[in-house]
């Protein structure tokens, strides 16, 4: 479907203007546009004009007028933030860490899930069960439940195989943390990665096996290529929201060193405690640089997949 | 998505196969024991829970005590119709507002119409934390702190890009040839909408609802910061029942059954729906 086709159309039916009836087809699309821009962008506005200033609420209960334009230096001072820098640190491990696992493990299963054996669908439904949950749940019961050192199921293990029990949320906290949301978005990329699968046409992999390929050889050659736009969508989709994680870290370690990210930090910073809206906000207008980086990046994934729908 | 039948390779051994089974049957089963767990606990004592043992049977009172609340703090009932009504209300107009606009992205796409879904989905990629103090303080300058209403209007904009990007996915699978076909027979739109396109998309829409529900029902960051109190929502009930003196883990995993309930029940229905909707149909 190209642009000049869904024009020749249009110009059949309707011998209004050009310039007319491109209105027209614009018209559906502001609604959600406008109200995008009104919600999203305006309060980022306000934001960069907060980060230019000292605002502070030091009584914790009126939200003061900004007192001061400081000009950068709220910017100048996250240079010498060690515990931005190491917040920044740990945004990229954790994200990094949640999203290849949540993939790898999520392929490993779709496959599985992809042939069929007596009980699929129900093993199906046990496994997507995690990426169901509220975040704030999953993450309490991996602390109260499976975590906790006194008590803890995986404890229980523990000691049973004869080891010294851990504790694993204080010594730690990074892993806990990845442990869940790998628990909770290993089903979200399973259910896309099986999309993948299933959409293979079946017919080239009869071929194959009818040439004799070896299974891994079918894998590596046909399966993994086909997939690649997944794995893509994905990764993509996956780091949108695990690098915004939020609820785990507050539930299981309320932050503290290694478990602390960025938007953590953020938060900690003004309404969490901190108070200093102006030099969150610097810190929040920096973390917005660094993720219109990695999102043109992403983008540009997001870019080649539609170029490949219209081809197709 | 239908079921394939086996893969069945020629030099491929029939143990392989029913390892392979088994072994899907392992791993569902472990991913899903700390669901099973929970849930098993909530019919402990406290006693029991605390302990991870079982000397006292099972019943059904942990629920009716987290139903019970103590006056004073959020109650079941009034958390569960707040999710309730900013959910579903929430939800309904961001399919409003999507269905349009994915139309026009997809059925008549508008001049620069990939521009437009890369400016939905990057407002994606804006921090929350961001953004979230000045929210705060023209929510409290315009009275909206602690109701329903600050929430519904924060939820569209979390699930409006998914949404539109989603729906335009299913639009694309309605046939040119229908349109065109409608359209020389000089079909008014609305027919268009109602006889053509509508049943085509039926499932996309209901799937593209389902993870907006989803979505909206287990956001936390928002309600905590902006809707403490009585006019919170599920999350923030189910760790009210977190506390710093006695055993509660019975009692806290009878409350997170409960808060999860509903989105699992509609999950496991729809998730067939689903593994379509989240490949978004975008890769064919």
């Amino acid at each position: 479907m190209t642009a000049t086709a869904a024009d020749a159309t249009l110009a059949k039916g309707k011998p209004a203007g050009l310039q007319g009836s491109a209105w027209r087809r614009r018209l559906p699309l502001l609604p959600a546009l406008l109200y995008m821009v009104a919600i999203t962008q305006l309060p980022f506005l306000v934001s960069i004009y907060y980060s230019f200033t000292n605002l502070k609420d030091k009584t914790q209960s009126i939200i003061p007028e900004p007192t001061e334009f400081v000009g950068f230096e709220n910017y100048r001072q996250i240079v010498s933030d060690p515990f931005f820098r190491q917040a920044m640190w740990t945004s990229v491990k954790m994200t990094v860490l949640a999203v290849v696992l949540s993939l790898l493990f999520g392929t490993l299963f779709a496959i599985l899930l992809d042939r069929r054996f007596p009980g699929q669908g129900f093993v199906r439904t046990l496994l997507i069960t995690p990426f169901l949950l509220m975040p704030v749940v999953a993450a309490l019961i991996w602390k109260q439940q499976m975590f906790s050192s006194l008590f803890g199921v995986l404890n229980k293990v523990v000691e049973f195989l004869g080891f010294e029990s851990v504790a694993f949320i204080s010594d730690h906290p990074l892993g806990s943390i990845v442990t869940v949301l790998v628990w909770q978005w290993t089903p979200f990329m399973m259910l896309i990665i099986l999309a993948g699968l299933q959409s293979q046409p079946a017919d080239i992999l009869e071929a194959a096996n009818v040439d004799g390929a070896s299974g891994v050889g079918i894998f590596r050659q046909l399966t993994l290529p086909h997939l690649r736009p997944y794995l893509e969508l994905g990764a993509l989709l996956g780091s949108i929201y695990i690098v915004q994680t939020f609820d785990a870290i507050n539930v299981m370690t309320g932050g503290g060193p290694g478990s602390t990210n960025v938007p953590y930090y953020v938060y900690q910073e003004s309404i969490g405690g901190g108070f200093r809206y102006g030099a969150a906000s610097a810190y929040a207008i920096v973390v917005v640089v660094f993720s219109i980086v990695i999102a043109t990046f992403a983008l540009r994934v997001l870019s080649s997949l539609l170029r490949d729908e219209e081809r197709a | 998505m239908g079921l394939r039948g086996t893969r069945l390779a020629v030099g491929e051994h029939r143990v392989v196969v029913a390892g392979l089974g088994a072994l899907a049957w392992v791993v569902g089963l472990l991913w899903f024991f700390p669901v099973a767990w929970t849930v098993f606990t909530s019919f402990k004592t406290e006693q029991d829970a605390a302990a991870q043992t079982l000397h006292e049977g099972l019943s059904l009172d942990r629920y009716s005590d987290v139903a019970h609340s103590t006056p004073g703090t959020l109650s079941l009932q009034s958390a569960f119709t707040n999710s309730l009504v900013v959910v579903v209300v929430s939800t309904a107009i961001v399919l409003l507002l999507a269905f349009p606009a994915a139309y026009a992205l997809a059925i008549r796409p508008v001049p620069k119409w990939r521009d437009v879904l890369f400016f939905f989905i990057s407002t994606k990629f804006l921090p929350i934390v961001a953004s979230i103090f000045p929210i705060y303080v023209y929510a409290q300058k315009w009275d909206l702190l602690g109701t329903r209403t600050i929430l519904i209007v924060l939820y569209i904009a979390i699930n409006l890009p998914l949404a539109t990007w989603m729906l335009r996915s299913f639009f694309r699978e309605v046939p040119r040839e229908l349109i065109e076909a409608a359209e020389i027979d000089g079909t008014k739109l609305i027919n268009q909408l109602r006889s053509v396109i509508l049943p085509i998309v039926a499932p996309g829409i209901a799937a593209t609802a389902l993870l907006c529900v989803i979505f909206a029902w287990n956001e936390y960051f928002y309600a905590l910061q902006l809707n403490f109190a009585d006019g919170s929502t599920m999350p923030q009930w189910v760790t009210s029942n977190v506390s710093t003196r006695g055993n509660f883990l019975a009692k806290l995993s009878a409350a997170s059954t409960i808060a999860c309930l509903p989105v699992v029940l509609a999950g496991w229905a729809a998730q067939k729906r689903m593994i379509r909707g989240l490949s978004m149909g975008a890769i064919k």
